[in-house]
């Protein structure tokens, strides 16, 4: 009895607390900064296109195998304005499979791929939440955009940057060459 | 039956005079999961039980050796949904142990961290889901309430509220926020006051401690012949911890107590995780002043290849006696990996523990035992 009595005062002393839940679909709660959701390819921007060079490795290394990929030649390589010989075609992640365990981040050696903050995509179709390449493409930039994500290492240049460079070491060359002499001219002048 | 005709209670253990066999569960809610349990009953009697388990049974152990290790971290989240950390340091254990990986002191500090908290969210379940077998509400709102603190932590250390996929072999994925140990320091100090209102509320409530105590005892001889471990054991007077009887990761540089109780039933089982809740508290709060900078992770090989050998780890998880058995071919998958997991062990003893108590104590003592489904099936 006088448990119960002591019970009802806790119960009275918690009654004005301020209400901690939130109602779902109309709050959200704040996203942590690491949180994964659903993986989404990266879009390179100074290269207007994907970081992905379709090399399978997140493929081979899914557990659920619920990622697809197909690599083509870049036209783009061969124009040359991009350092990617390799570049993705297709890509399906069945996200409806994936169980968002951050592995195929974890291979990737092309900052290609990240787990985006994408976290509801509820849908009635079996198939429903098979995704593409755009699809992922668009997850990714939003992504992009949303946390300031940076490149880990800058992209490597291009063949016409690769010519630029090379052309601009040999004028800087030729412009040291023109403004220092030859070194056997010096002898002469300090001999005069 | 007497000559008057009314049924004794006292029952041939095992082979009493059922009345009615009735089916409990697979989808009871008090039975924490999918499990059922055949009761015969002699009116409101129990006086046998055969348990079926297997419906949640994934084949998890034939999984493992199909796929790497990184990849058996994810499968390993998923056995004691309830306790994820716990689970990926037993297997990272034993890989690192049977490739005598030397792992930085600081992941190891982090890695102590996250399982108490763990442990401590665990405990929290246990005591809401234990409350409201018994149909207290109030408390499984609070705890959870304080258990989600614990799981938005979880959150922004390893990017996932329950499947973490955090800890890798020699060391963890990367290093903790900036902000961590004044976090934790917070979360600390809310959780001692949830448990201590949560304690306040239930423990020795009089409803509470006659529908527990003297239900469901088991003594300590009985309570080992079963295997049992964790605070079912504890309960009944068996100090045995694996953290203080063979100390792994850094367990050995903190000063924290074993809470031990005596009478083996259903309340000692339930205070002691109350008990065991603010050890953990102690243990975090030692593991933050200890932690130093440093690397998290050892410089191993991308993809873990333990050489030929195996080897067994058990770890202290907040259920029992958690065991991890590697047997290695040399390849990047194991030739076998067996796990020894406490749930399945600490219901063993369900069968003793039921017979001859009354129907309505069944989903006491059953949730007593604090048992995660996704562990005893696999
Ligand atoms: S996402 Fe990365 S690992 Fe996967 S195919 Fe593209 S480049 Fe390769
Ligand atoms: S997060 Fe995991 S399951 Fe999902 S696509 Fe990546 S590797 Fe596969």
């Amino acid at each position: 009895m006088i448990n119960s009595i002591k019970a009802l005062r806790v119960s009275l002393g918690s009654m004005m607390r301020k209400k901690v839940t939130a109602e779902y679909p109309k709050e959200h709660l704040p996203i942590q900064d690491r949180y994964m959701g659903f993986p989404a390819l990266l879009f390179d921007a100074a290269r207007d296109e994907p970081f992905c060079t379709g090399c399978m490795v997140c493929v081979r290394y899914c557990p659920t195998q619920c990622m697809s990929a197909e690599m083509t030649d870049n036209e783009k390589f061969a124009e040359g304005d991009s350092h990617r010989k390799k570049i993705i075609n297709t890509f399906e992640i069945n996200l409806g499979r994936c169980i968002l365990c951050g592995i195929c981040v974890d291979v990737c050696n092309f900052d290609a791929i990240e787990m985006s903050h994408e976290h509801e995509l509820g849908d009635r179709m079996r198939d429903g939440n098979r995704v593409d390449l755009p699809t992922l493409l668009k997850m990714g930039t939003k992504y992009q955009s949303e946390t300031g994500w940076k490149q880990s290492k800058p992209n490597l240049p291009s063949p016409k940057e690769r010519a630029v460079i090379a052309e601009a070491k040999a004028a800087k060359e030729a412009a040291e060459a023109a403004a220092n002499p030859p070194l056997e001219a010096e002898p002469e002048a300090t001999a005069t | 039956m007497t000559e008057s005709g009314i049924t004794t209670n006292v029952i041939d253990k095992g082979r009493g005079m059922a009345d009615m066999l009735i089916n409990m569960g697979p989808q009871h809610p008090a039975t924490h999961g999918v499990f059922r349990m055949e009761l015969a009953l002699d009116s409101e009697m129990i006086v046998d039980v055969t348990p079926h388990i297997g419906y949640l049974h994934r084949g998890s152990e034939k999984l493992f050796e199909n796929e790497i290790y990184s990849q058996i971290i994810t499968l390993f989240d998923r056995l004691d949904y309830i306790s994820n950390f716990n689970n990926e340091l037993g297997l990272v254990m034993a890989v690192e142990k049977l490739m005598d990986l030397e792992v930085p002191d600081r992941a190891e500090y982090i890695r102590v961290i996250l399982c108490e908290l763990n442990r401590i969210a665990s405990h929290l379940v246990f005591i809401g889901t234990f409350a409201l077998d018994m149909g207290a509400l109030t408390p499984s709102l609070y705890n959870f309430r304080d258990r989600e603190k614990i799981l938005a932590l979880f959150e922004a250390t390893s990017g996932a509220r329950m499947m973490h996929n955090f800890f890798r072999v020699g060391g963890i994925k990367q290093d903790v926020i900036a902000d961590f140990p004044a976090r934790v320091t917070t979360l600390l100090g809310e959780l001692e006051a949830g448990i201590d209102e949560a304690d306040k509320m239930l423990s020795l409530g009089e409803v509470f401690v006659e529908r527990t105590r003297g239900i469901g005892v088991i003594d300590g001889d009985v309570a080992l012949d079963w295997g049992l471990s964790g605070a079912t054991l504890r309960a009944s007077g068996v100090p045995y911890d694996v953290r203080i009887e063979e100390p792994y990761s850094v367990y050995d540089r903190f000063d924290f107590g074993v809470p031990v109780g005596s009478a083996g039933d259903c309340w000692d089982r339930y205070y002691l995780r109350v008990l065991e809740a603010r050890e953990s508290i102690k243990i975090i709060r030692q593991a933050l002043q200890q932690m130093e900078p440093g690397p998290v992770q050892a410089k191993v090989r991308a993809i873990a290849r333990p050489p030929k050998g195996e080897v067994y780890v058990h770890a202290e998880n907040p259920r029992g006696d958690f065991g991890v058995y590697l047997v290695s071919e040399g390849a990047e998958s194991p030739y076998r990996l067996k796990v020894r997991p406490p749930s399945f062990c600490n219901l063993m003893a369900l069968r003793d523990l039921l017979i001859g108590h009354y129907i309505a104590d069944s989903v006491v003592i059953l949730g007593s035992l604090d048992i995660v489904l996704g562990e005893v099936d696999r």
